[in-house]
């Protein structure tokens, strides 16, 4: 299960609808807001997903990580909008009978979920600047 | 000519003052929009940073467009 929510992601609720009684184990991980990124304090982190697609991808990929590494369950929530530092801003977790596919799965997931979907984060700094993360290379052809 | 309707996101959005907007273009691939719309969104260089996308479907920037397509071209993603 893939999701985009534009509100405060519900961890425990999430780690309840992975459970599952052939599981044995369970690998979370969650990204979270934090206040510096290359040098800057941040203030808040600003998330642009176009939804139908991310929705679409975001499927993909827990697909294929399901036929790479056998799983039992697994589900990841992206957010959208305004986040406080501390917020957690991704959740993917994996169920699975043995650890070693639950560990693969889920780095795999939010390893993917990084470079296909289409999600952008902005930050917002303490000095009142903002910026777009990896988007450098078309701030810069703006000045050419 | 092609009609085309070309969706910018992010930092392109910002760039471009708009969402989206439709526009004659003389395109034959989703690469061709992008460089005939550089003047609205700003990035020079398409290959490897940036996506592409044609009517809600992922898409290569060889892939060909058609009268009445939609090309949603999105700046380099940063999930998680």
């Amino acid at each position: 299960m893939f999701e985009v929510s534009n509100e405060r992601i519900d961890v425990e609720q999430l780690r309840k609808g992975i459970k599952n009684p052939k599981s044995g184990g369970v690998c979370i991980f969650e990204g979270w807001a934090r206040n510096q990124n290359e040098g800057r304090t941040v203030r808040q982190l600003e998330y642009e997903v176009y939804e139908p697609l991310a929705a679409l991808e975001g499927e993909k990929v827990i697909a294929e990580a399901l036929q790479k590494f056998p799983f039992l369950e697994a589900s990841c929530v992206h957010r959208s909008g305004l986040l406080e530092i501390g917020d957690c801003a991704v959740w993917v977790g994996v169920s699975s009978p043995h650890r070693d596919e639950a560990f693969k799965a889920c780095r795999f997931i939010i390893d993917a979920i990084k470079i296909h979907l289409p999600i952008w984060k902005k930050e917002h700094y303490v000095d009142g600047d903002s910026g777009w993360v990896n988007c450098e290379r078309c701030s810069n052809a703006l000045s050419l | 000519m092609k009609k085309i309707t070309v969706r910018y996101f992010a930092i392109f959005r910002e760039h471009a003052g708009l969402n989206e907007e439709t526009l004659e273009l003389d395109a034959r691939t989703a690469l061709d929009v992008f460089e005939l719309t550089q003047n609205r969104h700003g990035s020079i260089e398409p290959t490897g940073h940036c996506k592409v996308a044609i009517n809600d479907e992922m898409a290569d920037w060889s892939s060909a467009v058609s009268d009445g397509d939609t090309v949603l071209l999105f700046p380099p993603v940063a999930g998680g």
